[in-house]
């Protein structure tokens, strides 16, 4: 059997996203910013896809979204455009210790240019505590930048008391929305949101297309200069293709929304108990109700995560993990630590991301052979206690 | 891969002549060697490693090359022969190897320093 439980790292293109993406490589390949009859369809598929994505997040207006090359892209655009555009007014960031590492690097990029960035704490859960929020946020604030939930996980952040702060403060709100959108209702009206980053991938679009939300009023500086496309903030000829696609499964992510959250919770609740029972000395990481509907992060002690991930990778399952033998720094998961896990235990965790292709047959599989696994390391590991290797 | 799935020397001896303990779980690799030492040659050895793929396929590397060899043979193994043993490793991994012969050179020098302290 093979089990596909990374979704977070990268997730299939819907075949509907690929059926309307294709035309657009071959017939209407035509540039939206020419003035022969080619500009046309591109122009109004361009259209089309800003309204779809405008509308999954009950944007005002499609005008307010801007496309890029992916959630980082939208990162960079909406933390160096607020801060350069708001130089002369402060310079301090307040963002979280729990944010994807693009915005960590780029507000560590930020302080080396000058700006003052304050890193607020989570708890045990993973949750940003709102009044210490408040309390960082002075007069010389200029942005403040929180996830809407950590694709890591799972947990979902208090963003709509953090946008009301916000507002009342004049303070321009980023939130990026990278792991929640298409799983969880995102609302920036409600939530008072003023920028927000999308990525394509993570909806079932194509990789390599992302957005970013810019609410009307809000000014920002771009970081690609050039032709002057996406009114200014964002130049290069428009990737019509990939922007399509992310259009289409934006309306598809919505329209399933409801159902599918529905579903994919049920399949990780039953993983996540599946495996607590299974498995002696087995924790979830993050909370385990303000959590999205497809992240399982669990933690099982005394072995290491890459071996783990190994292990099952032989059953047929793939899954990712925190572990510092995982990652390119050899350093574990900063969201791990954050939430207060000590190095041993940050090693030892592993990410589920569930999604569209998974039944519960796949979670029953992994349930049932998962225990195996960490068992056979736990054998090998000189940390495991002896009660625990009868 | 092979000494990943299906490692050789598991477990650990009680009685051993030396013990070798190299890493902690901060950088996320532990290994512990065991060995027992008969006229001058590893009679026995063994492992317990917490780590990933590479660090548990190179200690059980070290304990197949290491068993039945004189301590001075043992003493030359080098990371780069556990490493080569293996069909080589990714260079991210390379600490790994440096990990198990490091490990296995502890425990020699922990049996040296044992016996010096008996006579």
């Amino acid at each position: 059997m093979k089990v596909y439980l990374d979704y977070g790292a990268a997730s299939p293109a819907d075949t509907k996203v690929l059926a309307v993406m294709m035309p657009y490589f071959t017939e209407h390949f035509g540039n939206p910013s020419s003035v022969h009859s080619y500009s046309h369809k591109a122009e109004e598929a361009l259209t089309k896809a800003r309204e779809s994505v405008a509308s999954l997040i009950n944007a005002n207006s499609p005008e307010e979204i801007v496309f890029t090359s992916g959630s980082t892209e939208s990162n960079n655009l909406a933390l160096k455009g607020v801060a350069y555009r708001n130089r002369d007014k402060g310079n301090r960031i307040v963002t979280t210790a729990i944010e994807h590492i693009s915005i960590l690097n780029i507000c560590q990029y930020l302080a080396r240019e000058g700006f003052e960035v304050v890193e607020l704490p989570v708890d045990s859960y993973g949750l940003v505590d709102v009044e210490k929020l408040a309390e960082a946020v002075d007069e010389k604030t200029i942005l403040i930048s929180v996830m809407y939930a950590n694709g890591e996980i799972g947990t979902v952040e208090p963003v709509k008391e953090i946008g009301e702060i916000a507002r009342e403060r004049s303070v321009p709100l980023h939130v990026d929305a990278t792991a929640a959108a298409g799983k969880i209702p995102v609302d920036v009206v409600k939530d008072k949101v003023d920028l927000l980053t999308l990525s394509s991938n993570d909806l079932y679009g194509p990789k390599g297309v992302g957005a970013l939300y810019i609410r009307k009023g809000v000014k920002i500086v771009p970081i690609t200069h050039g032709g002057g496309q996406e009114r200014g903030l964002r130049s290069g000829s428009e990737n019509i293709p990939g922007i399509v696609g992310m259009g289409m499964a934006a309306e598809l992510a919505k329209e399933a929304m409801e159902t599918e959250a529905e579903r994919l919770t049920g399949l990780r609740d039953r993983l996540i108990s599946g495996l607590l029972e299974a498995v002696p000395e087995a924790y979830l990481n993050g909370h385990p109700t303000r959590r999205l509907p497809n992240n399982a992060n669990m933690r099982f002690s005394y072995i290491e995560g890459e071996a783990l991930l190994l292990g099952l990778d032989s059953l047929g399952i793939q899954a990712s993990s925190g572990s510092a033998c995982t990652s390119k720094t050899l350093e574990p998961s900063h969201v791990l630590l954050a939430i207060g896990l000590k190095h041993e235990e940050a090693h030892g965790s592993v990410l589920f991301a569930l999604g569209k292709g998974n039944t519960e047959g796949e979670i029953d599989y992994v349930v049932k052979v998962l225990p195996g696994v960490v068992k056979r390391l736990r054998t090998l590991s000189p940390l495991t206690p002896k009660e625990l290797l009868r | 891969m092979e000494h990943f799935f299906k490692p050789r020397n598991v477990g650990e001896i009680p009685d051993a002549d030396g013990v070798g303990t190299v890493g902690n779980p901060i950088c996320g690799d532990t290994m512990f060697i065991y060995i027992k030492v008969k006229d001058g040659k590893i009679a026995d050895i063994k492992f317990k490693t917490f780590g990933c793929g590479a660090a548990i396929a190179t200690s059980s590397m070290v304990t197949e090359l290491a068993k039945g060899k004189t301590l001075e043979e043992a003493m030359k193994i080098t990371r780069d022969a556990v490493a080569g043993e293996l069909g080589g490793l990714p260079p991210i991994k390379m600490h790994c190897s440096n990990l198990a012969a490091d490990a296995l050179h502890k425990a020699i020098e922990d049996y040296r320093r044992r016996s010096e302290e008996k006579a």
